[in-house]
């Protein structure tokens, strides 16, 4: 009996050890399925079957590890960004070959480098008039996000036939801002050229997905992922552009101690190029190593959410202590816009990297005591530039800062929320949160959007 | 009797769903409750049942946590939450729909007929 005992451990060490090397499966996951196979094996030996019989059979009809560890994988997509995928199994999709789609990449780097230099064939110096740098300001979106829908919808394999629904924005915002008769020098120029990548970005995503729109009943599922690849997009993207900058820097030196000037090449050539070109270099080293290397956002995230929350909580009590009111009007809304986005942002990659069904820890408390900080902060700013503007009359600058000082207090507000609920009552889910967060996103595109489109005519073009 | 997958998959969630409504459980007892339910004509693969209901749980129709059995081993109960029997409220009365009108276009007189012939 003894002996038997012993036999029966290995062959359950043996199956919990063949479970435990699937990256989508954690110890808890191998502890319900364990669970259940013992529980299995009791009702067996009940009806009279041995207990290496009863094991057999529970452990069959748990079913195929394959099968039922890709069906993990794909709840819990998020487990695989962390970590070297070990089995062998393949996708149910076939993947497409990597030498493809490395030329492919290469190839739309090199168009989106061409992009840029197109309108030049056309008389448009890139540093050339007013009016030539308003054009490149206005067009700037398309030189480059339309290649990179197009290789994410190659990657995703989409349909043919959804294909052009995600060619039409970029067509119709494309038509729009080129008719647009803004004033070269003007305000609203330069908020279109700010806001028409953000509403675009969101038809990135809807390819990144694969094709999901907000209007689809399975909006979320995609959209967790997609933030984890902005985020790593935006990292190697300023890697691969402080790099591209330092080597810009050494040629120059190196023509000039020939006394050759390469300025003209360097600036007006390499730089724009490797601009546009790094873009989708970038996409493809996010996609390439999402398994492999650890996500850096979530590691700046913790880093920084720390001292952040200490910065804040100085700049809170420095104001209560000396009673000094927020000044300033249009630079103090924008500082505090900036403030919100990178709480947003260290918000957002906490969110990303967390195991959505581990209890709060002591990060989530430090988290949401930065939310409520910045809260408080921006609260008070809202509240005395808010009187100030209705003062002097309502400018474009100052309504675009305004309304996305709004849209940023609803989120976090309501996260804050949705934190509370979490932290002391346990009454919502994490995924509560997560779910909010993507959820949010199209109102950042749509009041995008509504800047892109409407500002101009509103504000007079200027 | 084979399901197909589809079968299996739109109803395994509401199976869940609605055995979780009559007090919480857990896993295996879930699976041998739908068992006893079918007169064992419904049968997954079992461990297909918890990717499904972590689903469940994120999108916050169940919460879970660990509790010890009276036999002292450790086991995942899961509790149905407010959204979720808001959603099991919404996801009945669809399957009643699809239930009368099958019904109606097969009367129960051919059925029992049917169920004797071979398909």
């Amino acid at each position: 009996m003894a002996a038997d005992n012993e036999t029966l451990k290995g062959l359950i060490d043996q199956w919990r050890s063949q479970l435990s090397r699937r990256a989508a499966l954690r110890p808890s996951d191998l502890a319900e399925l364990e669970g259940h196979l013992r529980d299995q094996m009791a009702a067996l030996t009940e009806t009279g079957l041995t207990d290496d019989e009863a094991f057999l059979v529970a452990a069959k009809r748990l079913g195929n590890l394959d099968a039922v560890s890709q069906e993990f994988a794909k709840e819990h997509s998020d487990r695989l960004w962390k970590q070297l995928v070990a089995d062998s199994a393949p996708e149910s999709a076939p993947a497409r070959s990597s030498s493809v789609e490395l030329v492919l990449v290469i190839a739309l780097a090199l168009a989106a480098a061409a992009a840029i230099k197109v309108p030049q064939l056309f008389g448009f110096a890139f540093f050339g008039e007013l009016e030539e740098a308003s054009f490149y300001a206005r067009n700037l979106s398309f030189f480059v996000l339309p290649l990179l829908t197009g290789y994410l919808a190659w990657k995703r394999q989409l349909p043919a036939a959804r294909r052009p629904w995600l060619a039409l924005p970029f067509v119709v915002a494309a038509v729009l801002v080129n008719s647009y008769p803004l004033v070269p020098d003007g305000v609203t120029l330069i908020l279109v050229a700010l806001h028409l990548p953000i509403a675009l970005w969101l038809v990135v995503g809807v390819a990144y997905t694969g094709g999901r729109w907000p209007w689809d009943g399975d909006w979320y599922d995609g959209y967790m992922n997609f933030i984890r690849f902005s985020g790593e997009l935006f990292i190697y993207y300023l890697l691969i552009v402080m790099g591209g900058g330092a080597l810009i820097g050494l040629m120059a030196l190196l023509f000039s101690a020939i006394e050759v000037d390469a300025s003209w090449l360097l600036l007006e050539w390499v730089a724009p190029c490797g601009a546009m070109g790094a873009v989708l270099i970038a996409a493809w080293l996010v996609e390439a190593k999402q398994s492999v290397i650890e996500n850096i956002a979530p590691v700046l995230a913790r880093v920084f959410t720390p001292l952040v929350a200490l910065a804040l909580l100085t700049f809170l009590a420095t104001m209560l202590w000396t009673g000094q009111g927020i000044g300033a009007e249009r630079e103090a809304l924008i500082g505090f816009d900036l403030l919100l986005v990178l709480v947003l942002g260290l918000l957002l990659y906490s969110l990303s990297a967390r195991d959505p069904q581990a209890p709060p820890n002591l990060f989530d408390w430090l988290t949401a005591l930065l939310v409520v900080c910045a809260l408080i902060a921006d609260a008070m700013a809202l509240t005395a530039i808010t009187a100030r503007i209705t003062e002097f009359g309502f400018s474009a600058n100052k309504t675009a800062a305004l309304g996305e000082n709004i849209i940023l207090l609803v989120n976090l507000a309501w996260s804050a929320w949705l934190y509370a609920r979490f932290l002391w009552r346990r009454s919502a889910s994490f995924a509560a949160l997560e779910r909010w967060q993507t959820a949010y996103l199209p109102v950042y595109a749509g009041w995008a959007a509504v800047v892109v489109v409407a500002f101009p005519p509103v504000f007079g073009w200027k | 009797m084979n399901f197909s997958k589809d079968l299996v998959a739109a109803s395994a969630t509401h199976l869940a769903l609605a055995i979780l409504n009559e007090g919480d459980s857990y896993g295996y007892a879930i699976l041998k409750r739908v068992s006893e339910l079918s007169d064992g004509q419904i049968q997954w693969t079992d461990g297909m049942l918890y990717p499904a209901l972590h689903r469940l749980e994120r999108l916050g129709y169940v919460v879970a946590e660990w509790r010890l059995s009276e036999r002292g081993r450790r086991r995942r109960y899961y509790r149905i939450t407010e959204s979720g029997q808001r959603r099991l409220a919404a996801q009945r009365r669809q399957w009643q729909t699809v239930n009368d009108t099958l019904r109606r276009l097969w009367p129960s007189s051919t059925l029992d007929a049917g169920s004797g012939l071979a398909w």
